[in-house]
């Protein structure tokens, strides 16, 4: 759905921590099974405040303070949800996913298929991505990708607020375990979301501004960017449409096929590190299927394949922005 | 194996119940080495794909926890992991099925030797990486806590795992939360091809100490004594008072799986004649079984025979199976 009809239709405005609250205490309403289980979550509802009020509502029972031990609390979600329980494990940077990786990809990623369909892990591991917090390199990077890689698990990047809402509870009744990623960035973005209950399934992008003359497509923070960049093209005449990819795994390949076969220009925007990224899965899927309706190259953006640095002017210059994808753009369209 | 009459060594009390219970553990543990004889065999005779990692010299572990846990009990397992299968219910024919890859197999063919699962029997599953479990055993600890199910996990790792974080992590929120899980660590004495000595510092016992789990070492030959310390330690778990750790002191007769026959740079011949003559748990249990005359050499001949015909139809079974469907290897990727 596009963000002009959300907003008419949708009389609330909620920021993107407040959205994926809502999406968590709807669902732990909703379903005794689920419950959250990381480092920090209960009394101070993880350093972001995201999970605030949680252990108020559910009781320090369902919303479990670990040990910093993200190895265990991932490993003991999988075996929670393959025994009845709907776990969500709050990993609070994306970086420490590294720490909780044998877990994530050869017991959740693979039990189902290795069991022959007998056994299922219905899972979400909630981390952050992201970098320009000033954080450094153990506490900046993007590592979607990774995730995207393996079979067996889902992945989702929501863009906005409306969005993490919808995918974070279509994640918690999913039966696979998903990695859901929120960049931290976008926590105090604010947008229209529903009072109501709606979900939004997984494998639907979302064409979130429409154009004529270049598709970029983008993930989570990168929509914004993507977005920022559209409208300073709009006044030199390019129509760029911004096509937020919202799931990797699965992925619309459709709806990002259909947008370049009609712009013809593609550009392809990611904040994980560009070498191995996202981007090049996307950018590979758009020449396949998109070849004779392309009149440019299909280019790519991502993070710069640096550890992210710490001094600002340093870290800035890691991430795209929207200068940056303005002049991309203008290239792909011959308007240097 | 043939049955010599040994050593007399009574048994401080007996009934028929309890005639009944250790008949059942020896055809358990009888079940299980003949089970790996046949897959050393097919394994040797390139029948069989992949490799496997034979369990013999440790049944007594796998049947003395196994016989103390209800049929919905959780167990998770390791690459080491028939004799745990077997021990918790699962089939014969279908375990030799998995093991050749065909469709009956209890994981259809994707899992092979060390990924056997059975949900029907609460087994989450055999884990090809070292104390890569831990997690999903402490996992199950806990949904039996939150659902107030009244079951019991129980984690077989071998000692290479104290090896891993993991399993320390576990154990401490296990014991912060008081869980009902059992952690049960089968010493065999070799972290695949190395001494454990070599690669473990300090007391084994010590560690889960450290984290106010309660640990009990037993002689993982003797399958009785294995038994009644676990069902000490499930029982007490199922009360709500928290994990336990039992350290099973045991060995493996066979090398770390099927291809390792040169075995001389790390252990010797004689070592192994040892373990296989004078500490082999189902000997064991016979010689007590025949000693305190609650069976004859002629009863366990015939358990024998019959466990063996079982063996046989398992593998006809299995070989008379068909394969998977090509087609189902984009199956199950995704629920």
């Amino acid at each position: 759905m596009s963000a002009t009809a959300t907003r008419e239709s949708a009389p609330r405005e909620l920021t993107f921590a407040q959205a994926v609250r809502e999406a968590l205490a709807e669902e732990m309403r909703r379903d005794p099974r689920v419950f959250i289980i990381g480092e920090d979550v209960a009394e101070a509802g993880t350093p972001f405040k995201v999970l605030s009020g949680l252990a108020a509502e559910f009781g320090t029972g369902r919303v479990i303070d670990s040990p910093i031990s993200e190895a265990g609390i991932t490993g003991i979600a999988v075996g929670a949800a393959m025994t009845g329980m709907r776990p969500v494990v709050d990993i609070m940077f994306g970086d420490f996913l590294t720490l909780a990786m044998d877990q994530i990809v050869n017991q959740a990623a693979k039990i189902h298929y290795m069991s022959g369909g007998k056994l299922k892990v219905p899972m979400v591991v909630r981390t952050t991505l992201g970098a320009t917090r000033r954080s450094a390199a153990q506490h900046s990077q993007s590592l979607h990708a990774w995730v995207s890689h393996i079979p067996g698990l889902k992945v989702a990047l929501p863009a906005t607020p409306y969005d993490a809402k919808g995918l974070l509870k279509s994640a918690i009744r999913d039966d696979n375990p998903v990695v859901f990623f929120e960049d931290k960035m976008m926590y105090q973005l604010k947008g229209p979301v529903p009072e109501g209950e709606y979900t939004i399934p997984f494998g639907v992008a979302d064409v979130k501004r429409l154009g004529t003359d270049i598709s970029i497509v983008a993930t989570s923070s990168m929509v914004q960017v993507a977005l920022a960049a559209a409208e300073r093209l709009a006044p030199m005449g390019i129509e760029a449409e911004v096509v937020d990819v919202r799931t990797t795994v699965p992925l619309d390949k459709d709806t990002l096929i259909a947008s370049v076969k009609k712009t013809g220009r593609a550009l392809v925007l990611d904040e994980g590190y560009r070498r191995y990224g996202v981007t090049a899965e996307i950018a590979s899927l758009l020449v396949d299927e998109a070849f004779y309706h392309l009149d440019a190259p299909v280019k790519r953006l991502g993070a710069m394949d640096v550890p992210v640095p710490f001094s600002p002017v340093l870290e800035d210059r890691t991430v795209p922005t929207p200068e940056i994808v303005v002049e991309t753009a203008k290239n792909l369209c011959g308007r240097s | 194996m043939a049955h010599r009459k040994t050593k007399s060594r009574t048994a401080k009390s007996s009934g028929p119940a309890r005639d009944e219970r250790w008949l059942r553990f020896y055809r358990q543990m009888l079940t299980i080495r003949l089970f790996e004889e046949e897959v050393n065999r097919l394994y040797q005779s390139g029948k069989m794909p992949g490799l496997a990692h034979l369990y013999s010299g440790q049944e007594a572990v796998a049947v003395g926890v196994c016989e103390a846990l209800r049929r919905d009990d959780y167990i998770t397992s390791t690459h080491r992991g028939h004799g745990h299968c077997l021990a918790k219910g699962a089939s014969l024919e279908r375990m030799f099925a998995e093991l050749l890859g065909k469709a009956p197999g209890y994981c259809s063919g994707k899992g092979g030797s060390m990924h056997i699962a059975d949900a029907e029997t609460g087994n989450l599953g055999a884990n090809a990486i070292v104390g890569g479990s831990a997690g999903i055993a402490t996992g199950a600890a806990l949904s039996a806590k939150m659902t107030g199910s009244g079951r019991v996990a129980v984690c077989f790792f071998g000692e290479g795992a104290l090896g891993q974080g993991l399993l320390y992590e576990c154990m401490n929120m296990a014991s912060l939360w008081k869980l009902p899980v059992v952690y049960v660590c089968e010493n065999n004495l070799y972290n695949e091809y190395t001494r454990f000595q070599e690669t473990t510092a300090g007391e084994i016992a010590a560690r889960p100490a450290a984290f106010a789990v309660p640990c009990e070492a037993v002689d993982g030959q003797d399958v009785i004594a294995v038994h009644r310390t676990s069902q000490r330690l499930v029982e007490r778990a199922r009360a709500g008072e928290g994990p336990a750790f039992m350290l099973c002191n045991t060995y493996r007769f066979y090398g770390h799986h099927v291809g390792d026959v040169d075995r001389g740079y790390y252990r010797s011949r004689e070592e192994e004649q040892r373990w296989r003559e004078g500490r082999d748990p189902i000997k064991l249990l016979a010689a007590r079984l025949l000693g305190s005359r609650l069976a004859d050499g002629r009863l366990l001949d015939q358990i024998e025979d019959e466990v063996r015909r079982q063996i046989a139809g398992g593998v006809d079974f299995a070989f008379a199976a068909p394969y998977p469907d090509p087609s189902e290897v984009e199956r199950h990727v995704y629920a």
